[in-house]
């Protein structure tokens, strides 16, 4: 018991220098001391909750059946555009109902040609071997294409990966905010973003899906059967985004939004609000060679298979660079523009959990949490003083040690400090003492046995033991359950409630009993007063 | 300095004495609370069955049935309003929007715009809209994480003491558990994701008396080979009575403070663990231990593994 080798004494030293030196910067963060910090020293910071700082969390799910009718149309055009290559086949019939794609060969010697090009352009899976989509052939001229099942999931997990940096992209352009995006369970994907408590506008600038075409007009289509939704072959019927009425477009997409590198608000000459585009490389020399054999005709630009406007080609454009202008509001154009420039989102996304909390009621959390801390803290510690007197007082300083050495630990991880993880430091404070409740009742038990002073605390603490060990291995199990089902606030409880544990047994156990053994040398007591 | 010992050196209680008594007092309160939750049924919040929620705080105090007036002609669905502490503070619930399982979010924006506009100053502190598949999933998680831990946790005693040890912390977990969700339905306080961190929580601490009397009880088996089980047991229980109740009242303190100063947002799950350690405490005396008796564990019961131990011991 009396021999602790100073190394040890050291040790714990350390451990508990670096714990309250960790914790300085969390807590005088915000406070005029925060700026006289020393660059030299730790910087950690614990991070506030959106709870306690304010903010916005949403939850957003992909739209399966968004993605699957999605996916059919990629390779629709991937199709056409083969099949329209050199040896051409002709195809007729095309359809996507039922969610494959099927379509019928005219020439029936082309059939066996035609299954080998969609074979091509089918994709293998990693390990499985399968192909992402699977090629029949129905009544010997029909070819159906169905997507299987592992290409649909690894489709979506693709398509997951891009949502979630164009959703990145769209709330936060600069890459300077402290946001999180992250993907959840494969087809979700949670933004949180401090400081905006009008989710609105969040919601929007993520929901827009932002599918920019531009086509021909098709001009050979006849004016009543267009506004009666039939169009002429290789043509589509699409709604005027403004002032309603149709007009029919080839379905050829002469450049796409996937070409472009820039989009930016700026005026037309008339002063409205535009947006400005920037095509790349490919882009540019389709849009220039679309335009050359077009010189004269009208096309259509379309966001979300709305067409927007139908402006005349006056002459080729070359650079690369068009303008669009549809009856925008300065606010709509640039979220549009963001965005364009974002990419498109791959997948439509619903939002299925929003909770926002403002600044205000964060700050009061935390002015009532800070309060309700120090209260019982204060009067856990007087309880301890006048039932153990000096044990007490050791468990007392364990206690502040303890403290400081949870908010040093989740600063060290950047943990997230949660509204319920204030609550969890109360109950770690109230339950940490047990420790020492353990260790000094044994004692006073051992005491009162006949056993000699030294004797009594050495049997104290090892007999205590078992039971401290056993009493947090169920707090553990309890904990990790919770953050491992647990989602934002909770996880964050359960985090503090873990590291509470851990460090506590550590103050209680090791630490205090330092502090008796150093005593015990020093002054050699005959009896003891507990 | 005279120190303070709330329970006197030497006690003799017969807490056995009374464990018939208490078993059936025991019984009747956890059926009525099973019932009462059955019945009456929890009050659950969004999380849990969909929803919106908004809270709103106003500059000049403001009648409940002004405000609810208002609020029913913006045609926002069924609200239900309730003053939180005082009556510029107000939390409106609405019901889950009509349509697809994953639509949300719609009122609550309706709401806020709204609301300033009423009433001169107002603001919605906080806005929650959960859509009927995360509600359905949370419930789900939630349940399945407090049956985890109570199973986890049974386990866990079972490979460090007995097996009558496993299911008595079982026992008590439930017992613990039904009584709290009782206390919750009889009450009609709101049922959130915080207050399921407060029964797991209360999982793991409502335990810790049970852990601390079971070591007890097996030091005292190896100790008194002779004894008789029921006084071993209260022999044990007076032993660590002491220990019982100071950390009781440490923790209670603690949460004490918390719930009747602490932030009103964490009010559920405050209530609900100071009630679970006193439960807890409660059940550690009179249904950990009496469980025990009826599982046959007799002093002689673990001899076999223990001589075997010894025999391993000695000639290692």
């Amino acid at each position: 018991m009396l021999e602790f080798p100073r190394w040890k004494v050291w040790l714990i030293a350390i451990v508990i220098a670096l714990g309250v030196l960790l914790s300085v910067p969390s807590l005088i963060a915000g406070t005029p001391l925060g700026a006289s910090w020393p660059k030299w020293m730790p910087q950690y910071k614990i991070s506030l909750g959106l709870d306690l700082a304010g903010g916005s969390h949403l939850l957003l799910e992909a739209d399966a059946q968004d993605a699957q009718k999605q996916r059919l149309q990629a390779m629709e055009d991937e199709v056409s555009t083969e099949l329209r290559r050199d040896p051409q086949i002709e195809i007729g019939d095309i359809s996507t109902a039922g969610g494959r794609l099927s379509f019928l060969i005219r020439n029936p010697t082309q059939v066996d040609a035609a299954v080998e090009r969609m074979r091509n352009l089918t994709k293998p899976l990693a390990l499985t071997g399968t192909r992402d989509w699977d090629v029949q052939v129905v009544d010997s001229t029909r070819i159906v294409m169905t997507p299987t099942a592992t290409g649909s999931a690894q489709a979506l997990k693709d398509a997951m990966g891009v949502a979630r940096d164009v959703v990145r992209r769209r709330i936060d352009p600069s890459g300077t905010k402290e946001i999180t995006v992250i993907t959840e369970g494969g087809n979700r994907i949670l933004v949180e973003v401090p400081g905006v408590e009008d989710p609105e506008a969040l919601k929007r600038l993520i929901g827009q899906t932002a599918r920019l075409e531009f086509k021909l007009v098709d001009l050979s289509a006849n004016p009543t059967d267009v506004q009666q939704g039939r169009a002429p072959p290789g043509s589509q019927v699409l709604p005027m985004a403004q002032g309603g009425g149709f007009m029919a477009v080839k379905r050829r997409v002469m450049v796409s939004g996937d070409q472009l590198v820039d989009a930016r608000q700026s005026f037309d000459q008339d002063g409205r609000p535009d947006i400005d585009l920037t095509f790349n490389t490919a882009g540019a020399r389709r849009f220039a060679r679309a335009t050359q054999e077009n010189v004269n005709k009208p096309f259509a630009i379309i966001l979300d298979d709305k067409v927007l406007s139908a402006p005349n080609i006056n002459e080729p454009i070359l650079g690369g660079r068009a303008n669009i202008t549809g009856g925008f509001t300065v606010q709509s154009a640039h979220d549009l523009a963001v965005s364009l420039a974002s990419g498109k989102l791959p997948v439509k996304l619903n939002v299925i959990e929003e909770r926002t909390v403002s600044a205000e009621l964060g700050a009061d959390s935390i002015h009532k949490g800070v309060i309700a801390s120090v209260v019982s803290v204060a009067l856990v510690i007087v309880f301890m003083l006048v039932t153990y007197g000096r044990f007490g007082v050791y468990a007392n300083i364990a206690l502040v040690v303890n403290a400081f050495l949870i908010l040093g630990i989740m600063a060290m991880f950047n943990a997230t400090l949660t509204l319920p993880g204030i609550a969890g430091f109360i109950l770690t404070i109230g339950a940490a003492v047990d420790a020492n409740v353990l260790i000094n009742e044994r004692i006073r038990e051992e005491i009162r046995r006949g056993r000699r002073l030294l004797d009594a605390v050495e049997t104290g603490y090892h007999e205590a033991f078992r039971a401290i060990f056993d009493a947090n291995v169920t707090h553990v199990i309890s904990a990790a359950i919770m953050a491992y089902f647990g989602s934002g606030p909770v996880r964050g409880f359960a985090v503090v409630l873990l590291i509470g544990v851990v460090t506590s047994v550590f103050t209680a156990v090791y630490f205090t009993r330092m502090l008796v053994a150093l005593w015990i040398r020093r002054t050699r007591p005959r009896e003891l007063h507990i | 300095m005279k120190l303070l010992k709330l329970v006197p050196d030497h006690t003799n209680l017969d807490f056995m004495r009374w464990r018939n008594l208490a078993l059936a007092l025991s019984l009747i309160a956890t059926v009525v609370s099973i019932s009462f939750t059955i019945y009456r049924g929890l009050n659950l919040g969004i999380d849990f069955v969909g929803g919106e929620v908004v809270r709103a705080e106003f500059v000049q105090p403001v009648h409940i049935d002004d405000l609810r007036a208002r609020v029913d002609r913006l045609g926002v669905g069924e609200a239900s309003i309730q003053a939180l502490g005082n009556d510029r503070t107000y939390q409106i619930r609405l019901p889950k929007p009509p349509g697809p399982e994953t639509a949300s979010n719609a009122m609550v924006s309706k709401l806020r715009v709204a609301l300033p506009q009423q009433y001169a100053g107002a603001r919605v502190d906080a806005g929650e809209s959960v859509s009927g598949k995360v509600s359905e999933e949370l419930a789900d998680d939630s349940a399945m994480a407090i049956g985890f831990a109570m199973i986890g946790i049974a386990i866990y005693i079972w490979f460090r003491f007995e097996w009558q040890f496993g299911v008595g912390a079982l026992l008590t977990l439930a017992h613990d558990i039904a009584m709290t969700l009782g206390f919750f339905a009889f009450t009609r306080l709101p049922v959130d994701l915080n207050v399921v961190a407060a029964f797991l929580t209360i999982i793991g601490y409502s335990l810790n008396d049970t852990v601390v009397i079971y070591d007890r009880i097996r030091e005292n088996l190896r100790k008194y080979r002779k004894m008789a089980i029921i006084p071993l047991l209260n022999l044990s229980l007076n032993e660590t009575l002491a220990r019982t109740v100071v950390t009781s009242l440490t923790v209670l303190i603690a949460l004490g403070v918390l719930m009747l100063i602490g932030p009103e947002v964490i009010f559920g799950l405050a209530i609900a663990i100071f009630l679970g350690v006193v439960i807890g405490t409660y059940s550690s005396i009179y249904i950990s231990s009496p469980v025990l008796v009826w599982l046959g564990v007799q002093p002689d019961s673990f001899l076999k593994t223990e001589d075997k131990e010894g025999a391993e011991a000695q000639t290692a």
